[in-house]
Protein backbone atom coordinates (compact mmCIF):
# COMPACT_ATOMS: atom_id res chain seq x y z
CA UNK A 1 0.00 0.00 0.00
CA UNK A 2 1.27 3.39 -0.66
CA UNK A 3 2.02 5.71 1.77
CA UNK A 4 -1.10 8.14 0.28
CA UNK A 5 -3.26 4.88 0.78
CA UNK A 6 -2.53 4.13 4.45
CA UNK A 7 -2.95 7.71 5.37
CA UNK A 8 -6.20 8.18 3.99
CA UNK A 9 -6.96 4.37 5.01
CA UNK A 10 -5.89 5.40 9.03
CA UNK A 11 -8.14 8.80 8.68
CA UNK A 12 -11.16 6.65 7.93
CA UNK A 13 -10.93 4.39 10.71
CA UNK A 14 -10.21 7.60 12.86
CA UNK A 15 -13.41 9.38 11.31
CA UNK A 16 -15.54 6.19 11.86
CA UNK A 17 -14.25 5.73 15.56
CA UNK A 18 -14.53 9.50 16.27
CA UNK A 19 -17.91 9.53 14.37
CA UNK A 20 -16.83 11.84 11.98
CA UNK A 21 -18.37 12.32 8.04
CA UNK A 22 -15.26 13.31 6.18
CA UNK A 23 -15.70 14.93 2.98
CA UNK A 24 -13.82 13.65 -0.40
CA UNK A 25 -10.09 14.18 0.44
CA UNK A 26 -9.41 15.89 -2.51
CA UNK A 27 -5.71 17.16 -2.29
CA UNK A 28 -6.58 21.01 -1.98
CA UNK A 29 -9.32 20.38 0.88
CA UNK A 30 -8.08 22.64 4.32
CA UNK A 31 -7.57 20.18 7.17
CA UNK A 32 -10.02 22.48 9.49
CA UNK A 33 -12.37 20.87 6.84
CA UNK A 34 -12.08 16.88 7.16
CA UNK A 35 -14.10 17.75 10.36
CA UNK A 36 -11.12 16.44 12.65
CA UNK A 37 -10.26 18.42 15.56
CA UNK A 38 -6.69 17.74 17.37
CA UNK A 39 -6.96 15.10 18.96
CA UNK A 40 -8.00 13.48 15.48
CA UNK A 41 -4.83 14.19 14.77
CA UNK A 42 -3.03 13.43 17.26
CA UNK A 43 -4.28 10.01 16.95
CA UNK A 44 -3.53 9.86 13.22
CA UNK A 45 -0.03 11.04 13.81
CA UNK A 46 0.38 8.54 16.37
CA UNK A 47 -0.56 5.87 14.42
CA UNK A 48 0.70 6.89 11.07
CA UNK A 49 4.09 7.23 13.31
CA UNK A 50 3.75 2.92 13.88
CA UNK A 51 2.92 2.18 10.53
CA UNK A 52 5.03 3.93 8.38
CA UNK A 53 7.78 4.60 11.01
CA UNK A 54 7.99 8.21 11.20
CA UNK A 55 6.43 11.44 12.36
CA UNK A 56 8.06 14.08 10.37
CA UNK A 57 6.10 16.64 12.33
CA UNK A 58 8.28 15.81 15.32
CA UNK A 59 11.79 15.47 13.72
CA UNK A 60 12.01 18.53 11.84
CA UNK A 61 11.59 21.76 14.92
CA UNK A 62 10.63 24.36 12.33
CA UNK A 63 7.86 22.05 10.26
CA UNK A 64 5.09 24.13 9.92
CA UNK A 65 1.73 21.82 10.47
CA UNK A 66 0.60 21.23 6.85
CA UNK A 67 -2.67 23.66 5.73
CA UNK A 68 -3.98 21.17 3.15
CA UNK A 69 -4.34 17.33 2.97
CA UNK A 70 -2.27 17.13 0.06
CA UNK A 71 0.49 19.32 2.32
CA UNK A 72 -0.40 16.97 5.02
CA UNK A 73 0.54 13.56 2.72
CA UNK A 74 3.72 15.38 1.64
CA UNK A 75 5.18 15.56 4.66
CA UNK A 76 5.37 12.07 5.15
CA UNK A 77 6.29 11.17 1.07
CA UNK A 78 9.48 13.71 1.38
CA UNK A 79 10.65 11.60 4.44
CA UNK A 80 14.18 10.32 3.80
CA UNK A 81 13.48 6.48 3.94
CA UNK B 1 17.33 -4.88 83.42
CA UNK B 2 14.31 -2.49 84.38
CA UNK B 3 11.13 -3.62 83.01
CA UNK B 4 8.91 -1.02 80.90
CA UNK B 5 6.00 -0.33 82.78
CA UNK B 6 3.92 -2.48 81.05
CA UNK B 7 3.54 -5.70 79.45
CA UNK B 8 5.77 -5.77 76.12
CA UNK B 9 5.17 -8.76 73.36
CA UNK B 10 7.26 -9.45 71.11
CA UNK B 11 7.64 -11.92 68.14
CA UNK B 12 9.05 -14.62 70.01
CA UNK B 13 6.06 -14.65 72.46
CA UNK B 14 4.15 -15.92 69.86
CA UNK B 15 6.41 -18.95 68.84
CA UNK B 16 5.66 -21.55 71.89
CA UNK B 17 6.87 -24.97 71.19
CA UNK B 18 2.67 -26.05 72.12
CA UNK B 19 1.77 -25.41 68.47
CA UNK B 20 3.55 -28.28 66.61
CA UNK B 21 3.64 -28.92 62.81
CA UNK B 22 4.58 -25.47 62.00
CA UNK B 23 7.06 -24.46 59.29
CA UNK B 24 8.45 -22.02 57.53
CA UNK B 25 9.75 -22.73 54.09
CA UNK B 26 11.55 -21.93 50.77
CA UNK B 27 12.06 -23.08 47.45
CA UNK B 28 15.73 -24.69 49.00
CA UNK B 29 14.65 -25.54 52.42
CA UNK B 30 11.97 -26.54 55.00
CA UNK B 31 12.87 -25.08 58.16
CA UNK B 32 10.05 -26.48 61.56
CA UNK B 33 9.00 -23.64 63.70
CA UNK B 34 7.80 -25.87 66.35
CA UNK B 35 11.01 -25.28 68.38
CA UNK B 36 12.21 -22.64 67.18
CA UNK B 37 13.12 -20.43 70.34
CA UNK B 38 15.89 -23.34 71.35
CA UNK B 39 17.77 -22.26 67.93
CA UNK B 40 19.47 -18.95 67.06
CA UNK B 41 20.19 -17.55 63.38
CA UNK B 42 22.84 -14.66 65.14
CA UNK B 43 24.98 -17.56 66.38
CA UNK B 44 23.88 -16.51 70.17
CA UNK B 45 24.81 -12.81 69.26
CA UNK B 46 21.22 -11.00 69.88
CA UNK B 47 23.00 -10.22 73.68
CA UNK B 48 25.13 -7.41 71.73
CA UNK B 49 22.88 -5.91 70.01
CA UNK B 50 20.49 -5.55 72.99
CA UNK B 51 19.30 -1.66 72.26
CA UNK B 52 21.47 -0.98 69.39
CA UNK B 53 19.62 0.31 65.73
CA UNK B 54 20.32 -2.38 63.51
CA UNK B 55 20.06 -2.54 59.64
CA UNK B 56 18.69 -6.32 58.89
CA UNK B 57 20.65 -6.46 55.23
CA UNK B 58 19.95 -10.43 54.48
CA UNK B 59 19.44 -11.44 51.11
CA UNK B 60 17.92 -14.73 52.22
CA UNK B 61 14.36 -14.24 52.45
CA UNK B 62 13.75 -17.42 55.40
CA UNK B 63 17.14 -16.19 57.32
CA UNK B 64 15.81 -12.67 57.38
CA UNK B 65 12.07 -13.65 58.94
CA UNK B 66 13.80 -16.22 61.48
CA UNK B 67 16.11 -13.33 62.19
CA UNK B 68 13.35 -10.51 62.72
CA UNK B 69 11.81 -13.30 65.23
CA UNK B 70 15.11 -13.51 67.29
CA UNK B 71 15.72 -9.14 67.14
CA UNK B 72 12.24 -7.94 67.34
CA UNK B 73 11.79 -7.11 71.69
CA UNK B 74 15.90 -6.67 71.92
CA UNK B 75 16.84 -3.94 69.61
CA UNK B 76 16.50 -0.59 69.59
CA UNK B 77 15.20 -0.69 66.25
CA UNK B 78 15.22 -3.00 62.96
CA UNK B 79 15.39 -1.24 59.65
CA UNK B 80 14.22 -4.21 56.92
CA UNK B 81 16.54 -4.18 53.50
CA UNK B 82 14.49 -5.53 51.22
CA UNK B 83 16.56 -7.37 48.46
CA UNK B 84 16.22 -5.24 45.93
CA UNK B 85 17.29 -2.12 47.38
CA UNK B 86 19.19 0.21 45.65
CA UNK B 87 23.19 -0.03 46.87
CA UNK B 88 23.59 3.74 46.27
CA UNK B 89 20.96 4.63 48.99
CA UNK B 90 21.99 2.76 51.65
CA UNK B 91 24.63 4.80 53.43
CA UNK B 92 22.31 7.64 53.70
CA UNK B 93 19.62 5.59 54.64
CA UNK B 94 21.76 3.91 57.68
CA UNK B 95 22.76 8.04 58.69
CA UNK B 96 19.28 8.81 58.34
CA UNK B 97 18.18 5.54 60.91
CA UNK B 98 20.75 5.89 62.78
CA UNK B 99 22.25 2.42 62.34
CA UNK B 100 25.18 1.18 64.33
CA UNK B 101 24.82 -1.90 63.87
CA UNK B 102 24.02 -4.49 60.67
CA UNK B 103 22.64 -8.55 60.91
CA UNK B 104 23.81 -9.67 57.35
CA UNK B 105 24.27 -13.17 55.83
CA UNK B 106 27.01 -11.45 53.46
CA UNK B 107 29.83 -10.63 56.26
CA UNK B 108 31.99 -10.19 53.49
CA UNK B 109 30.24 -7.15 51.77
CA UNK B 110 30.70 -4.98 55.07
CA UNK B 111 34.21 -5.89 56.26
CA UNK B 112 35.29 -2.48 55.12
CA UNK B 113 32.24 -0.73 56.38
CA UNK B 114 32.72 2.51 59.15
CA UNK B 115 30.12 -0.27 61.02
CA UNK B 116 32.10 -1.87 64.18
CA UNK B 117 29.57 -4.28 64.86
CA UNK B 118 28.78 -6.85 62.73
CA UNK B 119 26.76 -9.64 63.09
CA UNK B 120 26.00 -12.95 60.80
CA UNK B 121 22.87 -14.40 59.96
CA UNK B 122 23.32 -18.31 59.25
CA UNK B 123 20.45 -21.27 58.80
CA UNK B 124 19.45 -21.91 62.86
CA UNK B 125 21.50 -23.96 65.07
CA UNK B 126 20.41 -25.41 68.48
CA UNK B 127 21.11 -23.06 71.30
CA UNK B 128 20.32 -23.17 74.97
CA UNK B 129 20.73 -19.27 75.24
CA UNK B 130 16.89 -17.94 76.17
CA UNK B 131 16.78 -14.23 74.46
CA UNK B 132 14.62 -11.71 76.33
CA UNK B 133 11.72 -9.44 75.47
CA UNK B 134 13.34 -5.96 76.67
CA UNK B 135 11.51 -3.71 74.68
CA UNK B 136 9.40 -2.42 72.22
CA UNK B 137 11.26 -2.42 69.03
CA UNK B 138 10.77 -0.07 66.49
CA UNK B 139 10.23 -1.49 62.78
CA UNK B 140 11.87 0.67 59.94
CA UNK B 141 10.57 -0.22 56.70
CA UNK B 142 11.04 1.58 53.41
CA UNK B 143 8.77 2.53 51.06
CA UNK B 144 7.84 1.07 47.78
CA UNK B 145 8.17 4.25 45.79
CA UNK B 146 9.73 3.71 42.24
CA UNK B 147 11.34 6.81 41.77
CA UNK B 148 14.81 8.36 43.99
CA UNK B 149 15.22 7.36 47.71
CA UNK B 150 12.88 5.63 49.75
CA UNK B 151 11.61 6.67 52.62
CA UNK B 152 12.20 5.52 55.75
CA UNK B 153 8.74 4.96 57.76
CA UNK B 154 8.70 3.48 61.48
CA UNK B 155 5.67 1.45 62.91
CA UNK B 156 5.14 -0.53 66.49
CA UNK B 157 4.59 -4.33 66.12
CA UNK B 158 1.45 -3.39 68.13
CA UNK B 159 0.29 -1.47 64.82
CA UNK B 160 1.86 -4.34 62.19
CA UNK B 161 -0.46 -6.82 64.14
CA UNK B 162 -3.59 -4.35 64.99
CA UNK B 163 -5.61 -5.92 62.22
CA UNK B 164 -4.07 -9.36 62.41
CA UNK B 165 -5.85 -9.48 65.98
CA UNK B 166 -8.72 -7.60 65.29
CA UNK B 167 -9.31 -10.47 62.59
CA UNK B 168 -8.88 -12.80 65.19
CA UNK B 169 -7.78 -16.69 64.51
CA UNK B 170 -8.12 -18.68 61.41
CA UNK B 171 -11.84 -19.79 61.95
CA UNK B 172 -11.12 -23.33 59.83
CA UNK B 173 -8.07 -24.92 61.59
CA UNK B 174 -4.71 -23.70 60.99
CA UNK B 175 -3.03 -21.81 58.03
CA UNK B 176 -0.61 -22.21 55.65
CA UNK B 177 0.39 -18.84 54.35
CA UNK B 178 2.14 -17.39 51.56
CA UNK B 179 2.70 -14.52 49.31
CA UNK B 180 4.32 -13.51 46.59
CA UNK B 181 5.67 -10.21 48.50
CA UNK B 182 9.23 -10.39 49.80
CA UNK B 183 8.04 -10.07 53.38
CA UNK B 184 10.67 -7.07 53.78
CA UNK B 185 7.79 -5.00 52.02
CA UNK B 186 4.87 -3.98 54.18
CA UNK B 187 2.57 -6.33 52.55
CA UNK B 188 4.45 -9.58 52.77
CA UNK B 189 5.27 -8.69 56.15
CA UNK B 190 2.04 -8.50 57.14
CA UNK B 191 1.67 -12.06 55.85
CA UNK B 192 4.68 -13.41 57.78
CA UNK B 193 2.84 -11.86 61.01
CA UNK B 194 0.36 -13.61 60.21
CA UNK B 195 1.53 -16.68 59.81
CA UNK B 196 3.55 -16.27 63.01
CA UNK B 197 1.00 -14.89 65.47
CA UNK B 198 -1.59 -17.18 64.29
CA UNK B 199 0.46 -20.26 64.57
CA UNK B 200 0.12 -21.51 60.90
CA UNK B 201 3.11 -22.02 58.62
CA UNK B 202 4.85 -20.20 55.55
CA UNK B 203 5.70 -20.81 52.82
CA UNK B 204 8.01 -18.04 50.72
CA UNK B 205 8.20 -16.89 47.08
CA UNK B 206 12.21 -17.45 45.44
CA UNK B 207 12.98 -14.56 43.36
CA UNK B 208 13.31 -15.61 40.01
CA UNK B 209 11.33 -18.72 40.80
CA UNK B 210 9.47 -19.79 37.25
CA UNK B 211 5.64 -19.32 38.26
CA UNK B 212 4.69 -23.02 37.79
CA UNK B 213 7.70 -24.35 39.76
CA UNK B 214 6.44 -21.80 42.72
CA UNK B 215 2.43 -23.11 42.25
CA UNK B 216 3.95 -26.34 42.77
CA UNK B 217 5.39 -25.54 45.77
CA UNK B 218 2.01 -24.26 47.41
CA UNK B 219 0.11 -26.58 46.52
CA UNK B 220 2.63 -29.66 47.71
CA UNK B 221 2.54 -26.89 50.84
CA UNK B 222 -1.21 -26.81 51.34
CA UNK B 223 -1.69 -23.43 51.13
CA UNK B 224 -4.48 -22.16 52.25
CA UNK B 225 -4.01 -18.64 52.62
CA UNK B 226 -2.06 -16.42 49.73
CA UNK B 227 -1.88 -12.44 49.01
CA UNK B 228 -0.10 -10.35 46.22
CA UNK B 229 -0.76 -7.71 44.31
CA UNK B 230 -3.29 -7.37 41.24
CA UNK B 231 -0.26 -7.74 38.97
CA UNK B 232 0.91 -11.22 40.77
CA UNK B 233 -2.33 -12.36 40.38
CA UNK B 234 -3.10 -11.23 36.52
CA UNK B 235 0.21 -12.76 36.19
CA UNK B 236 -0.68 -16.17 37.85
CA UNK B 237 -3.79 -16.33 35.81
CA UNK B 238 -1.96 -16.01 32.68
CA UNK B 239 0.61 -18.56 33.48
CA UNK B 240 -2.30 -21.35 32.99
CA UNK B 241 -0.73 -22.96 36.66
CA UNK B 242 -3.35 -22.78 38.69
CA UNK B 243 -5.00 -26.66 38.55
CA UNK B 244 -4.97 -28.07 41.51
CA UNK B 245 -4.12 -25.03 43.81
CA UNK B 246 -7.26 -24.27 46.00
CA UNK B 247 -6.77 -21.45 48.68
CA UNK B 248 -9.37 -20.85 50.57
CA UNK B 249 -8.57 -17.54 51.06
CA UNK B 250 -7.58 -14.89 48.38
CA UNK B 251 -6.31 -11.67 48.97
CA UNK B 252 -5.32 -8.71 46.74
CA UNK B 253 -3.58 -5.02 47.60
CA UNK B 254 -0.85 -2.93 46.90
CA UNK B 255 -2.73 -1.42 43.54
CA UNK B 256 -6.44 -1.06 42.55
CA UNK B 257 -8.67 -4.36 42.18
CA UNK B 258 -10.78 -3.94 39.35
CA UNK B 259 -13.69 -6.18 38.56
CA UNK B 260 -11.85 -7.84 35.95
CA UNK B 261 -9.20 -9.28 37.91
CA UNK B 262 -11.39 -9.75 41.13
CA UNK B 263 -13.63 -11.96 38.44
CA UNK B 264 -10.90 -14.04 37.13
CA UNK B 265 -10.03 -14.93 40.23
CA UNK B 266 -13.54 -15.90 41.54
CA UNK B 267 -13.69 -18.44 38.21
CA UNK B 268 -10.14 -19.37 39.06
CA UNK B 269 -10.90 -20.65 43.27
CA UNK B 270 -14.58 -20.72 43.08
CA UNK B 271 -14.01 -22.26 46.54
CA UNK B 272 -12.10 -19.45 47.56
CA UNK B 273 -13.05 -16.28 49.73
CA UNK B 274 -11.71 -13.50 47.53
CA UNK B 275 -11.45 -9.75 48.67
CA UNK B 276 -9.13 -6.88 48.50
CA UNK B 277 -7.22 -5.57 51.37
CA UNK B 278 -6.26 -2.03 51.54
CA UNK B 279 -2.79 -1.18 53.18
CA UNK B 280 0.09 0.93 52.18
CA UNK B 281 3.44 1.37 54.29
CA UNK B 282 2.81 4.74 55.40
CA UNK B 283 -1.09 4.02 56.15
CA UNK B 284 -0.99 0.36 57.14
CA UNK B 285 -3.78 -1.77 57.31
CA UNK B 286 -6.91 -0.09 56.17
CA UNK B 287 -9.52 -1.97 55.49
CA UNK B 288 -10.95 -5.38 53.52
CA UNK B 289 -13.49 -5.77 50.94
CA UNK B 290 -15.25 -9.12 50.76
CA UNK B 291 -18.16 -8.35 48.88
CA UNK B 292 -16.22 -9.15 45.34
CA UNK B 293 -16.79 -6.18 44.00
CA UNK B 294 -14.11 -3.20 42.86
CA UNK B 295 -14.28 -0.20 45.12
CA UNK B 296 -15.71 -0.07 48.47
CA UNK B 297 -18.97 0.78 49.86
CA UNK B 298 -19.09 5.00 50.96
CA UNK B 299 -20.85 3.73 54.32
CA UNK B 300 -17.07 2.62 55.30
CA UNK B 301 -16.11 6.41 55.18
CA UNK B 302 -15.64 7.90 58.88
CA UNK B 303 -15.14 5.75 61.65
CA UNK B 304 -15.50 2.53 62.02
CA UNK B 305 -15.83 -0.10 64.85
CA UNK B 306 -12.02 -1.21 64.22
CA UNK B 307 -11.25 2.61 65.51
CA UNK B 308 -10.54 3.56 61.97
CA UNK B 309 -11.57 6.67 60.50
CA UNK B 310 -11.17 7.42 56.76
CA UNK B 311 -11.74 10.52 55.34
CA UNK B 312 -11.47 12.25 51.53
CA UNK B 313 -9.64 15.63 51.06
CA UNK B 314 -8.32 17.10 48.11
CA UNK B 315 -9.51 13.51 46.18
CA UNK B 316 -7.21 11.29 48.07
CA UNK B 317 -7.98 8.74 50.61
CA UNK B 318 -7.30 9.49 53.98
CA UNK B 319 -7.03 7.15 56.77
CA UNK B 320 -6.07 7.33 60.88
CA UNK B 321 -5.63 4.59 62.89
CA UNK B 322 -3.36 2.89 65.84
CA UNK B 323 -2.07 0.97 62.48
CA UNK B 324 -0.88 3.44 60.73
CA UNK B 325 3.04 4.11 60.88
CA UNK B 326 4.11 6.48 63.60
CA UNK B 327 6.60 8.13 61.78
CA UNK B 328 9.24 9.32 58.69
CA UNK B 329 12.87 8.59 60.02
CA UNK B 330 15.54 10.94 59.18
CA UNK B 331 17.14 14.33 58.54
CA UNK B 332 14.37 15.51 56.40
CA UNK B 333 11.69 13.73 57.11
CA UNK B 334 7.97 15.48 56.62
CA UNK B 335 5.16 14.74 59.12
CA UNK B 336 3.54 11.38 58.10
CA UNK B 337 0.17 12.64 59.12
CA UNK B 338 -2.08 16.06 59.52
CA UNK B 339 -2.60 17.38 62.57
CA UNK B 340 -5.82 15.66 63.38
CA UNK B 341 -3.55 12.12 62.53
CA UNK B 342 -4.80 10.91 59.48
CA UNK B 343 -2.07 9.59 56.93
CA UNK B 344 -2.35 10.98 53.40
CA UNK B 345 -2.56 7.61 51.40
CA UNK B 346 -2.00 9.67 47.68
CA UNK B 347 -4.69 7.40 46.35
CA UNK B 348 -7.54 8.86 44.51
CA UNK B 349 -10.90 8.24 44.87
CA UNK B 350 -14.40 9.26 43.47
CA UNK B 351 -17.71 8.25 45.01
CA UNK B 352 -19.83 6.89 42.48
CA UNK B 353 -23.12 5.94 43.60
CA UNK B 354 -22.96 4.67 46.84
CA UNK B 355 -18.87 3.24 46.52
CA UNK B 356 -16.02 4.88 46.24
CA UNK B 357 -13.33 3.66 43.54
CA UNK B 358 -9.92 4.44 43.46
CA UNK B 359 -8.99 6.23 40.45
CA UNK B 360 -5.08 5.93 40.89
CA UNK B 361 -2.08 7.74 42.26
CA UNK B 362 -2.23 11.30 43.12
CA UNK B 363 1.54 10.89 41.78
CA UNK B 364 0.45 9.13 38.50
CA UNK B 365 -0.94 11.34 36.97
CA UNK B 366 -0.28 12.00 32.86
CA UNK B 367 -1.03 15.48 31.50
CA UNK B 368 -3.10 15.46 28.17
CA UNK B 369 -3.42 18.88 26.79
CA UNK B 370 -3.68 20.00 30.19
CA UNK B 371 -6.01 17.53 31.67
CA UNK B 372 -5.18 15.08 34.32
CA UNK B 373 -5.73 11.69 33.24
CA UNK B 374 -5.15 8.53 35.85
CA UNK B 375 -3.75 5.06 33.71
CA UNK B 376 -5.57 3.19 35.99
CA UNK B 377 -9.20 3.97 35.22
CA UNK B 378 -8.10 3.66 31.68
CA UNK B 379 -6.66 0.21 32.35
CA UNK B 380 -9.72 -0.59 34.40
CA UNK B 381 -12.06 -0.57 30.91
CA UNK B 382 -9.12 -1.83 28.81
CA UNK B 383 -9.24 -5.22 31.30
CA UNK B 384 -12.84 -5.89 31.41
CA UNK B 385 -12.19 -6.96 27.62
CA UNK B 386 -12.55 -10.56 27.98
CA UNK B 387 -9.59 -11.65 25.74
CA UNK B 388 -7.48 -9.41 27.79
CA UNK B 389 -5.20 -10.07 30.63
CA UNK B 390 -3.75 -7.62 31.81
CA UNK B 391 -3.04 -3.28 30.25
CA UNK B 392 -1.01 -0.85 30.73
CA UNK B 393 -2.19 3.00 29.71
CA UNK B 394 1.02 5.78 29.19
CA UNK B 395 0.85 9.16 27.81
CA UNK B 396 2.91 9.61 24.39
CA UNK B 397 4.64 12.87 23.29
CA UNK B 398 2.52 14.24 19.99
CA UNK B 399 3.43 17.57 18.20
CA UNK B 400 0.18 18.26 17.94
CA UNK B 401 -1.60 18.25 21.34
CA UNK B 402 1.77 17.79 23.22
CA UNK B 403 0.72 14.25 24.66
CA UNK B 404 -1.89 11.54 24.40
CA UNK B 405 -3.02 8.63 25.83
CA UNK B 406 -1.66 4.70 24.24
CA UNK B 407 -2.06 1.53 25.86
CA UNK B 408 -0.01 -1.86 26.01
CA UNK B 409 -2.21 -4.97 26.38
CA UNK B 410 -1.20 -8.54 26.80
CA UNK B 411 -4.06 -10.37 25.21
CA UNK B 412 -4.97 -13.87 27.03
CA UNK B 413 -4.02 -16.68 25.95
CA UNK B 414 -5.15 -18.40 22.93
CA UNK B 415 -7.06 -15.10 21.27
CA UNK B 416 -6.11 -15.24 17.93
CA UNK B 417 -4.02 -12.80 16.15
CA UNK B 418 -6.38 -13.02 13.26
CA UNK B 419 -8.93 -11.23 15.20
CA UNK B 420 -6.36 -8.52 16.59
CA UNK B 421 -8.24 -5.81 14.86
CA UNK B 422 -11.60 -6.92 15.82
CA UNK B 423 -10.22 -6.92 19.32
CA UNK B 424 -8.91 -3.44 19.13
CA UNK B 425 -12.10 -2.09 17.84
CA UNK B 426 -13.77 -3.51 20.64
CA UNK B 427 -11.93 -2.28 23.18
CA UNK B 428 -11.61 1.32 21.84
CA UNK B 429 -15.55 1.07 21.77
CA UNK B 430 -15.79 -0.26 25.50
CA UNK B 431 -13.14 2.69 26.13
CA UNK B 432 -15.73 5.73 24.41
CA UNK B 433 -18.48 4.28 25.76
CA UNK B 434 -17.43 5.12 29.30
CA UNK B 435 -14.22 7.83 29.29
CA UNK B 436 -13.77 11.40 28.23
CA UNK B 437 -12.34 11.57 24.84
CA UNK B 438 -8.95 12.90 25.37
CA UNK B 439 -8.76 9.41 27.83
CA UNK B 440 -9.40 6.72 24.72
CA UNK B 441 -5.91 5.55 23.57
CA UNK B 442 -4.62 6.91 20.48
CA UNK B 443 -2.88 3.64 19.60
CA UNK B 444 -3.16 0.33 21.08
CA UNK B 445 -0.47 -1.95 20.70
CA UNK B 446 -0.55 -5.94 21.80
CA UNK B 447 2.56 -6.80 23.71
CA UNK B 448 3.83 -10.55 25.29
CA UNK B 449 4.36 -9.10 28.53
CA UNK B 450 4.58 -5.87 31.18
CA UNK B 451 7.17 -5.18 33.76
CA UNK B 452 6.38 -5.71 37.19
CA UNK B 453 8.27 -3.77 39.80
CA UNK B 454 10.31 -5.86 42.23
CA UNK B 455 7.24 -4.76 45.09
CA UNK B 456 4.51 -6.44 42.35
CA UNK B 457 3.04 -3.53 41.18
CA UNK B 458 3.59 -2.66 37.65
CA UNK B 459 6.24 -0.23 36.05
CA UNK B 460 4.56 2.99 34.80
CA UNK B 461 8.23 4.58 33.45
CA UNK B 462 6.66 7.64 32.33
CA UNK B 463 4.56 8.34 35.75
Amino acid sequence: MSVRLKIISAMQQIAVEQKVTLPPLDDDLSLHETGFDSLGFAILVARLEDDLGTDPFTISEDAAFPLTIGDFIRAYENVPA
Amino acid sequence: MKMSPREVFALRDYLGAELTGRTISDARQIVSLTNILAATCLGDRSGELSGRSVLLAVADQLISGLAMTELDGVVQRMLLCPPDLNADYLQALMEDAGIDAVVTDEPERWADAPINLIVTARAPVPTTVKARTERATEWLMLTSGTSGIPKIVSHALEGLTGAIIADGPARRGPAVWATFYDIRRYGGLQIFLRAVIGGGSMVLSEPGEPIADYIARLRTAGVTQISGTPSHWRKLLMSGSVEGFSPRYVRLSGEIADQAVLDGLARAFPEASIGHAYASTEAGVGFAVNDGLEGFPASMMGENRDGVAMKVEDGSLRIRSTRTAHAYIGRNAAALADADGFVDTGDMVELRGDRYYFVGRRGGIINIGGLKVHPEEIEAVINRHPDVSMSRAKSRRSPITGAIVVADVILADGADASRNNEIRGQILADCRASLASYKVPAVIRFVPSLDITSAGKLARHDA
